[in-house]
């Protein structure tokens, strides 16, 4: 067990170097530090303001160690994310770790009750779908799924804008208050939003997985023995259909982290989603590659969880 | 060469290549009968998908002259395609509601009164008109993004799982570093990287969508190459590249197909999202989608735009998603077994 984590660990070790060497050969081999300095400081800049700036924000140097072994950019790339020293923003000179700091608290709280109530409302969906399955309730689930999922995230945000929020008034269009009194009121309609907008494919993969599991012969035992249909459901079938669940959830927890692009922006949210949007729109690259390398992280983070998590729910899987 | 002569070149080749896979089609009995049950099962979203190719290819074809713009004399010497002539003089001066009479401040007179289905836009021009050429950008979008990834995929996925060993290990290297990225993120810094074009956007698609098919077909690939007749045509001495194009590859084909059509609907709808950001292509739904979002915070508000614009986006994707469901149930025998 403890050789298998640790041989995950360097595969994940391996994984990130390779992130942050494509970040690098991205973000500073094919976007010139000329063009990053030009962009933050406009068309019209002056040579020497823009060789300053380039030196303020460590663009300056060597791109790579055969330029110059002691003093490039490669390594210093490499030695600032990896001790998660992430330097200033390259639009407006403030510290990306404190933004960061300051951003992941209102993402969480808008992706962790969306999460937990979006996979509560999926697998109980699922659950009923799969229940009825080969019935007419099965087919008109499944079709809804796929209209639910056919629609663009940005008409359910829309819609839900105009139509909750404007014409019914029964939430505010957007904005965010930190205070635990009020901050729910901010929160009801992009949590209800992601919650709808993900639903459908989620409902169509759980139920998937469930029709699969109530083919097998356990279920056909049981049944012969005499259980109940909601007793096979809830014990046999939703107990065997972990695994494929859990790879889902457990994936999907390190991206709570990293929050909403498109929620947080519309709803205001001052959290991470919301700051990757504004370094987009603002051309602030080194947020940018902070974010994707905070992301990564966490994703491989979150594989080796799932993985461990599977010897948890099934005695069978053994970690060699 | 132009643009529109480039464009015409294409359609021409494309029905060619359609014809030609038809007639393929129509020979071999294993395709022939898959095309078939698919078109008994979902008639009406196959319909749909071949209506909205077709309006993406009436407004490819193009040609200059014959084309009376009114007051917009530069359009009368560029290319205009057949939509663009369907459409010829329909621009009004400003909003209207669908099928009104009069402008919608002020009340002004229309030129063509009653005449646009979904209304006019900010600058009159007819709605209808910019939602079917919107049509042409979504397929571009899924045609050029698959054209980049399923040959990588395919190339990738089929050697590391074939030759296996070093190969097998660097494909494998690439796909878990890709994978690790947060998907929109890496398209946006890819995107912001390679400047904001219709290309540079279906290049930053098509590199974070391959690793899916890429995985798929490794898997694939190693099933397929334990097969008795890939042992018999190996022991036999058969070249691996003859291997490789008469019995990997052809067992594959269903897989692309599938993918072609899965992939297609979570592009068009990544090109919204991009649109949004500001870097999505020019004349996609996404666009026409952002635009109309102010115009709904106008009292009164102005909603054919955003209807337009949604409703195609969903129509083409909702016909997209039976298709492809039933194509991986046709196709696919493992799926195939699990609904007997």
């Amino acid at each position: 067990m403890l050789a298998y984590v640790l041989r995950r660990l360097a595969h994940g070790v391996v994984v990130v170097l390779g992130v942050l060497l494509f970040l690098f050969v991205l973000f500073f081999a094919v976007v010139d530090p000329d063009d990053i300095a030009r962009r933050a400081l406009g068309e019209k800049a002056l040579p020497e303001v823009l060789e300053q700036w380039k030196a303020n924000h460590g663009y300056d140097k060597p791109l790579w160690p055969w330029q110059d072994v002691r003093d490039n950019m490669l390594f210093e790339h490499f030695r600032s994310m990896l001790t998660f020293d992430f330097g200033r923003s390259d639009a407006d000179d403030v510290r990306i770790s404190d933004r960061l700091r300051q951003g992941f608290g209102p993402s969480l709280a808008l992706t962790v009750p969306m999460f937990v109530m979006g996979v509560i409302l999926g697998i109980v969906f699922s659950l009923f779908v799969a229940f009825f399955r080969d019935t007419y309730i099965d087919t008109m689930g499944v079709f809804l799924c796929v209209l639910a999922m056919s629609v663009s995230i940005l008409l359910y945000i829309i819609g839900a804008q105009y139509l909750i929020a404007k014409l019914l008034r029964w939430f505010p269009i957007s904005g965010f208050d930190p205070e635990p009194s009020v901050v729910a009121r901010f929160l009801w309609l992009p949590v209800l939003v992601g919650i709808a907008q993900g639903l459908g494919s989620e409902v169509r993969f759980y139920r998937t997985v469930f029709v699969e599991e109530s083919h097998r012969d356990y279920v056909r035992t049981a049944r012969a023995k005499g259980a109940g249909e909601l007793r096979i459901m809830a014990r046999h079938v939703l107990q065997n259909a972990m695994i494929p669940i859990l790879t889902r959830v457990v994936l999907a927890i390190p991206f709570l982290f990293t929050g909403s692009l498109l929620l947080e922006s519309f709803f205001g949210i001052p959290g991470l989603g919301s700051l990757t949007v504004d370094a987009i729109n603002g051309n602030d690259f080194s947020t940018l590659r902070t974010m994707v390398y905070i992301g990564s992280l966490l994703f491989i983070l979150g594989q080796i969880a799932t993985d461990v998590s599977y010897s948890l729910v099934d005695p069978r899987v053994r970690l060699e | 060469m132009e643009t529109w002569v480039l464009s015409n070149v294409v359609v021409v080749l494309l029905i060619a290549g359609a014809l030609a896979l038809a007639a393929f089609v129509r020979r071999n009995r294993l395709w022939s009968s898959a095309f078939a049950e698919l078109w008994r099962r979902r008639p009406v979203a196959v319909a749909v998908v071949v209506l909205y190719v077709a309006v993406a290819l009436l407004d490819s074809v193009s040609w200059v002259g014959g084309f009376e713009a009114g007051e917009d004399a530069v359009a009368a010497h560029e290319a205009q395609s057949v939509i663009d002539r369907l459409f010829e003089g329909t621009r009004e001066r400003s909003y209207s509601a669908p099928l009104a009479d009069a402008e919608f401040y002020g009340g002004a007179a229309l030129r063509h009164p009653g005449s646009h289905v979904f209304g006019t836009d900010i600058l009159g021009r007819d709605v209808l008109y910019l939602t079917l050429k919107g049509a042409r950008v979504a397929l571009l979008i899924g045609g050029i993004t698959s054209l980049i990834a399923i040959p990588l995929a395919l190339l990738f996925g089929v050697s590391a799982g074939y030759f296996g060993g070093r190969i097998d290990d660097v494909v494998f290297f690439l796909m878990s570093t890709l994978a690790s990225m947060p998907g929109l993120l890496l398209l946006i810094a890819l995107i912001l990287a390679f400047g904001k074009s219709t290309l540079s956007v279906c290049f930053a698609l098509g590199v974070t969508s391959w690793v899916g098919f890429c995985r798929i077909s490794r898997g694939e690939t190693l099933k397929l190459r334990e097969l008795d007749y890939v042992q018999a045509a190996r022991a036999l001495g058969v070249s691996e590249v003859r291997i490789l194009f008469r019995h990997i590859l052809p067992n594959l084909a269903h897989l692309v197909i599938i993918t072609f059509v899965l992939m297609f609907s979570g592009l068009v709808l990544s090109e919204a999202i991009l649109s949004w950001l500001g870097i999505g292509v020019d004349g996609s739904w996404g666009q026409m989608i952002d635009r109309a979002r102010d115009e709904l915070s106008r009292d009164p508000v102005i909603w054919w735009n955003l209807g337009a614009a949604g409703l195609a986006l969903f129509g083409l994707l909702l016909a997209v998603n039976f298709v492809g469901d039933a194509l991986r149930d046709v196709l696919d025998p493992r799926t195939v077994r699990e609904e007997l």
